[in-house]
């Protein structure tokens, strides 16, 4: 029994912060430390340095880019570079259609569409949820129908993330209907430049423009692009969404967010004294840093059965339930601590350059708004409740 | 990072689950239970022969193990077997005994993790919860020794013990850290009263009364007014032992549970099959999870520093003190109208569970205790006993 990471770990822990001292722009830190809002070019500017150093395709073996880590590295790393206020890795290339390829591919798939997800060439997004079609993703309608050397897709996507920014869509779409609906999906890559594809923003609720509604109007799809067998897609589908989630739990965004908590919490006053001091907010605040400390414990534990051949299943739904649970209550915590000044709504105060006046303290322009937007994390990704069906079957046997 | 105990560990390990099961079984506690002694010597002797008790301490002290791991492994076997022997009370009373260093103690101790002895930690009153700043009990000087004066409340299979080693206030203002003293006091000491009761999470307790009770001077351990920081350790360890042995518990009455939801029907079918339960039983197996990674973090922090290691304890014995009695009350609530029996073994490690919040503090208390502890928030605490040693 340890809880300190081995000496090479430590090592490679060393690496990743001298790195990220010399390599993350302190611009790009300085956005995200103060919420500011990040544009593609920030995106694209922080996938090119990770991709320059190796480290952008942190999933993939070495032999497609990857760096080969181990899931206690990954685990560093994205700790880290939460740590660091680093932005994120937009997912769907790198660490969502990646693998899928790497698996299930064919030689020529992996040869042209893997370097392209790397040197930026393509930007996915994700087409699989459908407005009838959430938590029951299998029971989806959109259709691909074979015509001569292509297919014809006809449909809808909803709650494509950055769609606005993707040349590029995986979706999972139907291709027999008459078959078990499990059995009659397939997995399609599609150019977002085809004829008959359009792109609607959906507004969320804290005004953002982060997700869209994709349509496809008789869009013709070349027959390569199919990933995997006809009629197999749901097997694409679902190790897509059980891949290597030993970090959905998000462990690094939450232990930054909770020491922001404290700064806010420290310096913000309720009845005259700092509302750390305050018994009902301090006991709040200890409540989810107790959590926090014994999630990051539970996430090792996940770590050290998966690098020891265990392949972490239905535990990632246990990391992700608790873990989404932290994340919101710490956004639910910083909101309060902004007290009357969590209701300003200033657009502005996000954009970058924007240095007051402020409404209040500086970190109410997008405490409330980041509160509202984290409702997402216990929805998406299969959405908790689903988590739970899963975790019952498949860890308790009910 | 390694999460495997070594085969030493795991071969104990492996040896008191099966003392537990086969030995230990349901029928045989509630048969001890129910006993005039509400305990076993011959349990506690056999627990001995296992290495149960040398287990607790390092071979400095006459063991094979004092650490924290070794410490939890064990009261998780306890908890999986609603075990009553007082092996928390003699963990509290062995570290405070090692840490005098005597040849006296030192006998003693050999002698309790031999299995021939029981000495018992004294320490909680009625005022006090765990907070060693709130002894009441009082030591005075006298010319012969000393003279003992006060009440020490439910003190664990009392009637059992043959020593007690009592926390007591020598001098230093009351409500704090300064002036508590070790004794050593033998049972049947005159002046000492037991008044003895039964506990509702089984077994048997007592008041411990100490009236003007004359101890000679030997019976002083260690230095006085120092005891403070011995307390605080012996408790700490304590501490561990009940989160450990709360997991150990929570375990069982999962496992239960989970077998109940299988077999019994209602509607035509396994009620396991709603997910109104499902999704229930989801959110206990997350918090024993939790639960678990407390106790991992509180066994491992125990040789660590003052501040990083009673935070730990104190968040071991928050997360256990909700997640016990979540799955107290959770567990009868899935099993309906039997889980209010006495004669389901369940209904007893739900008590058990819920009653580890009655010892050496409860939830609420540790929560404070982790929030005046943090130093970048316990500055400002009211009790000087919480923040920095005193």
């Amino acid at each position: 029994m340890d809880l300190r990471f081995t000496a090479e770990e430590e090592d490679f822990h060393q690496q990743v912060r001298s790195f990220l001292e010399q390599k993350l722009p302190a611009r790009l830190a300085e956005k995200v430390r103060r919420e500011k809002r990040l544009v593609r070019a920030d995106l694209v500017q922080w996938h090119e340095i990770l991709h320059a150093r190796g480290w952008l395709a942190n999933h993939w073996p070495q032999q497609y880019g990857g760096p080969g880590w181990s899931p206690v590295q990954r685990f560093i790393f994205e700790n880290e570079c939460a740590l660091a206020y680093a932005p994120r890795i937009v997912p769907f290339g790198v660490n969502m259609l990646g693998p899928v390829l790497i698996k299930f591919g064919t030689p020529e798939q992996k040869r042209y569409w893997l370097p392209r997800i790397l040197d930026g060439s393509d930007w996915w997004c994700q087409g699989y949820s459908e407005p009838g079609a959430g938590s029951d993703l299998a029971g989806l309608k959109m259709s691909a129908v074979r015509d001569g050397d292509h297919y014809v897709v006809n449909g809808q996507k909803t709650w494509t993330t950055l769609g606005q920014y993707a040349n590029r869509i995986f979706c999972l779409v139907r291709t027999d209907r008459d078959a078990k609906k499990q059995e009659g999906i397939s997995f399609l890559l599609i150019d977002m430049a085809s004829p008959g594809v359009q792109v609607r923003p959906i507004i969320t609720l804290d005004g953002e423009h982060e997700v869209n509604e994709v349509f496809f109007t008789d869009v013709r799809v070349p027959v390569q692009n199919l990933v995997g067998e006809e009629n197999r897609g749901w097997t694409c589908a679902k190790y897509l969404l059980t891949y290597e989630r030993t970090n959905i739990a998000g462990i690094g965004f939450s232990l930054v967010a909770f020491d922001q908590l404290r700064q806010v919490a420290a310096r913000q006053l309720r009845n005259g004294r700092p509302l750390a001091q305050d018994p009902l907010f301090a006991a709040r605040m200890a409540r989810v840093q107790i959590d926090l400390e014994n999630m990051k414990t539970t996430n090792l534990r996940v770590l050290a059965a998966a690098s020891g051949g265990g392949a972490p299943g239905a535990e990632s739904s246990m990391l992700k339930i608790r873990g989404t649970v932290i994340r919101q209550e710490i956004s639910s915590l910083y909101r309060r601590a902004m007290g009357i000044h969590a209701r300003p709504f200033v657009d502005e105060a996000l954009e970058e350059g924007f240095e007051g006046p402020w409404v209040g303290p500086e970190e109410a322009a997008a405490a409330a708004r980041h509160y509202f937007n984290y409702r997402k994390l216990s929805i998406f990704g299969g959405s908790n409740e689903i988590q739970k069906n899963i975790i019952a079957k498949m860890i308790l046997d009910l | 990072m390694n999460f495997e105990h070594t085969d030493d560990r795991r071969m104990l390990v492996d040896t008191l689950h099966r003392f537990v099961r086969e030995k230990y079984n349901f029928a045989e506690r509630q048969r001890i239970a129910a006993s005039a002694q509400g305990s076993s010597r011959e349990m506690w002797r056999r627990l001995a022969e296992l290495g149960a008790i040398g287990a607790l301490f390092p071979e400095a002290s006459g063991g094979f193990g004092g650490g924290g791991f070794d410490i939890a492994v064990v009261f998780e076997a306890m908890g999986r077997g609603l075990v009553l022997e007082p092996l928390t009370g003699a963990l509290m009373a062995g570290q405070a005994l090692a840490s005098v260093g005597t040849a006296a103690a030192r006998t003693l101790l050999e002698e309790l993790i031999a299995g021939q002895t029981i000495v018992l930690l004294a320490f909680e009153e009625a005022g006090s919860s765990a907070d060693p700043a709130r002894i009441a009990t009082r030591a005075e000087r006298a010319t012969d020794g000393w003279r003992l004066a006060g009440t020490k409340a439910v003190v664990h299979q009392a009637q059992q013990a043959d020593a007690f080693v009592v926390a007591a206030r020598t001098g230093g203002p009351a409500g704090s850290g300064q002036g508590l003293s070790l004794f050593l006091v033998r049972a049947g000491t005159p002046g000492l009263r037991l008044r003895t009761y039964p506990m509702i999470d089984g077994g048997r307790g007592a008041e411990l009364t100490f009236e003007d009770l004359a101890l000679p001077a030997s019976a002083l351990l260690g230095v006085p007014g120092e005891a403070f920081a011995t307390i605080e350790r012996a408790v700490g360890c304590g501490l561990l032992a009940l989160s450990a042995e709360s997991l150990g518990a929570m375990d069982i009455a999962k496992q239960a549970t989970l077998e109940y939801l299988r077999t019994r029907r209602q509607f035509g079918v396994p009620i396991g099959s709603f997910q109104a339960l499902q999704h229930r039983m989801v959110d206990l197996l997350l918090e024993i999870e939790q639960a678990r990674s407390a106790v991992i973090n509180a066994a491992a922090a125990l040789e660590a520093a003052r501040e990083v290691r009673e935070r730990a304890l104190a968040a071991a014995k928050v997360t256990v003190g909700r997640a016990g009695a979540l799955v107290a009350e959770e567990c009868i609530q899935m099993h309906g109208g039997i889980g209010m029996t006495w004669e389901l073994p369940l209904a007893h490690y739900a008590k058990r569970l819920v009653m580890i919040d009655h010892e050496l503090g409860d939830e609420d208390y540790h929560l404070a205790r982790f929030i005046a502890l943090d130093p970048g928030i316990g500055a400002a605490a009211a009790n000087p006993s919480h923040g920095p040693t005193p």
